[in-house]
Formats: structure tokens, C-alpha cells, sequence
């Protein structure tokens, strides 16, 4: 589905991604772990070209998008994001937040984006919540919207950019379970985590990233309980 | 003579006698006319450069940096003579029409610096949360930061648009009979100060009270998703 050539990414002169090769099966929940710098998240934003790619090439159901002459908004409406901060829009009522894409984009009609989105808000329980705005709502209310957001547009890809790590502790566990019936109803999905505990479970295939790198992966129970590399042992050491 | 009676005297020597409040009316809709037509030029005006300073190309950065250092490092008065006399010189429009141009012109760059920090005050992560749904840069701009945009920086063009009308005050300069320039008029047939200057006062006053009534109203509605 996604697949991930020679990734390098640079700021200005710091080079964040050195090197990164990754495929990315159909139905695959695959958790990025690492530390803080490490470069998982340019990694997840470089997948929907949020960052531009220094060097490499990634091809989405084999089209080359990094390829200057790609459509990427075409390319991303299939690829669903959320984020740490949310990014609700503030202005907008929930039920709006949800159906401005679909409903900009000429995808859906009005109607059928609305009862669509009433179907996601059910399906992460804020279905009472579709004429709030945003400011009303606590932090996992937020991310539960974001999640719905995504899914409205009907994405073959869902990424997770660290989606509980701006969260009061008693919200992590509504938003995770969301995640987590995704995963159960087959739905593919890179996340990049500091929730070793979920990775663990809902993961088919953990990456650990370091220094830019893909350092080790394997299925959760190699490398939580089996680890190979140093890193990752020191790493494991800390977190677990 | 009692004082009232004195004032009334001036009064009635002022402005009723020769129909001379009819000079005042007249300058309160060439006043109007022209700041109205001004702020929605300078808005057009002001959006546009402001988009020239926040682009990446180079080329739109310097004409963006050139208009707004031009226009706020010389005199409004002598923009408007420049405009009135060199400008449109050859061409015959309306005196009204010239004057609303030039502080359309005026106007945008002051609007332009105004939106550029509205703009930059929307998170980036606004932006990419509609790119990320697949929207492109335009429809995000439009549908997703300046919604926001425009809301915060409301006050400030509030502030701009009142300043502007205040400022057509000058265009007597070209010999456009606008609220000032009636009052001014008035005074040298009377040969009387207090009571024209006082009414060009006053009717400039009430004017801009009224717009910042309408203009509080109108931010009140703009702040509603702020309701909890």
C-alpha cells in the first residue's frame, strides 16, 4: 500500500530522516516507537507529504508520489490524518468540521456527508455533540472528532501522529479505543506512539526509530520482549 | 442679547441663512462615498499584498515590500495630489471617484500589514489539517484560515476603516467640497469659526459612533463559535 524508498528528510542543514526503507501491507497496524528527535513523526508527515522529501521515494498503491507532477490532494483524500493538537477547525460546529471536505470536494452531497458524519459521531460517541463547537469540548471529545473528521472522507489509510500525547491522563483511554475498533475492523494504520501498553496490543508490526532510522521491527512480542538492538533495549529499559 | 440667543443668532447666520447646511449634507455624502468606496478597495487592495509578502516566490515578496514602504513612508495628502494631479491627470473621472482610488490605494497598505498578522496568527497546524484532507492551498485559505483570520484581526480594521474616514478630511486639497472642506467654506462666507468647525466636528463624531456601533455588532456575531 505504501511503500518507502531511501527517505532522507533535512532542515535546512540537520538531517532528520537518514535513510528510510518501509512497506506498508494493506490491513497493517503498524506502531512507530522511538524517542523524542528520533524522526518518527517526519517520518508519519513525510508519508502524506506534510514535509517535503529531501531524497527517496515513497509510492502510494504504486503511484510515485513524491513525482513533482502527482496530484497530492488527490493522493491525501485517501489518507487520513490526525493529529496531536487536534486541529479542529474553531469556527465551525462539529457536524461541519466533519462534512467541509467531503462536501468541498464534491465527494458527497450535503445530505449523504451529513448522515455520514452523524454515523462516525455514533460510532466515537459524541453523536449529541454535532451542533457544539469545538471550544466546548474537552481534549479527547476533540480527538474523537478528528478521527471522525478523517474517516468522513472514507481514507484507505489512516496516520497517527502522537494522538494521545497532548491529553489529560483519563482521556487517553477513550481515544485509544477508538483506535483500537479501527484496527478490529481491519483498517490500515501507521501511529506514532508513546503508548507502549496499546502498541503492544493493537500493533501487527512495531518500528523503532532512532538517530533517523529504522533501528529494529518486528511483530510486538519480538521486540518488546526480545529486543536485538542496544538501542532499542536502552530504550525499552526506560519506557517499559 | 443673552448668550443662547447669541448662539442661536450664529446659528441661524451659519447654516440657515443661503441654505448653507445644504453645503454641509452634500459634504456628508461625498464624505461617505468616498470612504466607502476607499475601505472596499483597500480590503481588495490590502488582501491581495498581503498575500504578495506571505508568498514564497521572491518577485511577489519585493512588489508586496515596495507598496507597503511606499505607501506608509510618504504623507496620505501628498499620495493624493500625486494620484489627483499626475495620475489621473489625463483622465476624466469623477473627483469623488479619484479621491475614493487614491485612499483605496493608501488604505491597502496599512489593510495589507493587518492581514498578513491575522494570517500568521492561525496555527500552521490549521493549515495542515486541510491540506491533510485532501483540500488544496486556496480552498484552505478561503475556508479554513481566514474565516479565523478575519475574526481576530477585526478590531483592527475596525480601527483602519475609522481612521480612514477621518482621513478623506484632506481631500479638500484637490477641491473636493467633502464635510471638511463645507465647513471650511462656511467659515470664510461668515467670517465665523466656532459653530463651522464645531458642526464638521460633530457630524464626524456621529458618523464614526455610528459605524462602531454596527461595527461591535457585527463582531459579536463574528465571536458566536466562541460561545460555550
Amino acid at each position: 500500500m505504501i511503500k518507502v524508498k531511501n527517505l532522507h528528510k533535512k532542515f535546512d542543514k540537520l538531517e532528520v530522516l537518514k535513510g528510510i526503507d518501509e512497506h506498508i501491507r494493506p490491513g497493517e497496524v503498524v506502531a512507530v516507537i522511538g524517542p523524542s528527535g528520533s524522526g518518527k513523526s517526519t517520518f508519519l508527515r513525510c508519508l502524506n507529504l506534510l514535509e517535503d522529501v529531501t531524497e527517496g521515494e515513497i509510492y502510494v498503491d504504486d503511484r510515485l508520489i513524491t513525482d513533482k507532477n502527482v496530484d497530492i490532494n488527490k493522493v491525501r483524500q485517501k489518507m487520513g490524518m490526525v493529529f496531536q493538537q487536534f486541529n479542529l477547525f474553531p469556527h465551525l460546529k462539529i457536524l461541519d468540521n466533519i462534512t467541509l471536505a467531503p462536501v468541498l470536494l464534491k465527494l458527497m452531497t450535503k445530505e449523504e456527508a451529513k448522515k455520514r458524519a452523524m454515523e462516525l459521531l455514533d460510532r466515537v460517541g459524541l453523536k449529541d455533540k454535532a451542533d457544539s463547537y469545538p471550544g466546548s469540548l474537552s481534549g479527547g471529545q476533540k480527538q474523537r472528532v478528528a478521527i471522525a473528521r478523517a474517516l468522513c472522507m472514507n481514507p484507505e489509510i489512516m496516520l497517527f501522529d502522537e494522538p494521545t500525547s497532548a491529553l489529560d491522563p483519563e482521556m487517553v483511554g477513550e481515544v485509544l479505543d477508538v483506535i483500537k475498533k479501527l484496527a478490529e475492523d481491519g483498517m490500515t494504520m501507521v501511529i506514532v506512539t508513546h503508548e507502549m501498553g496499546f502498541a503492544k496490543e493493537v500493533a501487527s508490526r512495531v518500528l523503532f526509530m532512532d538517530q533517523g532510522i529504522i533501528m529494529e521491527q518486528g511483530t510486538p512480542k519480538e521486540l518488546f520482549e526480545n529486543p536485538q538492538n542496544e538501542r532499542t533495549k536502552l530504550f525499552l529499559s526506560k519506557v517499559l | 442679547m443673552t448668550f443662547w440667543q447669541k448662539i442661536s443668532e450664529e446659528f441661524v447666520r451659519c447654516f440657515i441663512r443661503e441654505d448653507r447646511y445644504k453645503l454641509l449634507l452634500s459634504g456628508i455624502g461625498v464624505t461617505l462615498k468616498v470612504s466607502l468606496v476607499a475601505v472596499l478597495l483597500g480590503v481588495i487592495i490590502g488582501f491581495f499584498i498581503a498575500v504578495c509578502n506571505l508568498s514564497k516566490k521572491k518577485f511577489l515578496n519585493i512588489i508586496g515590500g515596495i507598496y507597503t514602504d511606499v505607501i506608509r513612508g510618504t504623507p496620505s495628502v501628498t499620495q493624493l495630489m500625486f494620484i489627483y494631479f499626475v495620475v489621473f491627470a489625463a483622465i476624466s473621472l469623477d473627483k469623488w471617484l479619484i479621491c475614493a482610488i487614491a485612499f483605496g490605494i493608501n488604505s491597502g497598505g496599512y489593510v495589507a500589514e493587518i492581514i498578513r498578522a491575522g494570517i500568521l496568527s492561525i496555527d500552521r497546524g490549521q493549515t495542515e489539517a486541510g491540506r491533510s484532507l485532501g483540500l488544496n492551498a486556496r480552498q484552505t485559505m478561503t475556508r479554513i484560515v481566514l474565516p479565523q483570520a478575519i475574526k481576530n484581526i477585526f478590531p483592527a480594521l475596525c480601527n483602519e476603516f475609522i481612521v480612514l474616514i477621518k482621513e478623506t478630511a484632506i481631500v479638500g486639497y484637490v477641491g473636493l467640497m467633502d464635510i471638511q472642506k463645507a465647513g471650511d467654506f462656511i467659515k470664510s462666507a461668515t467670517f465665523s469659526a466656532f459653530m463651522p468647525l464645531i458642526a464638521t466636528a460633530i457630524i464626524y463624531y456621529v458618523i464614526i459612533k455610528l459605524l462602531n456601533i454596527g461595527l461591535k455588532y457585527i463582531e459579536k456575531v463574528l465571536r458566536q463559535s466562541e460561545i460555550r
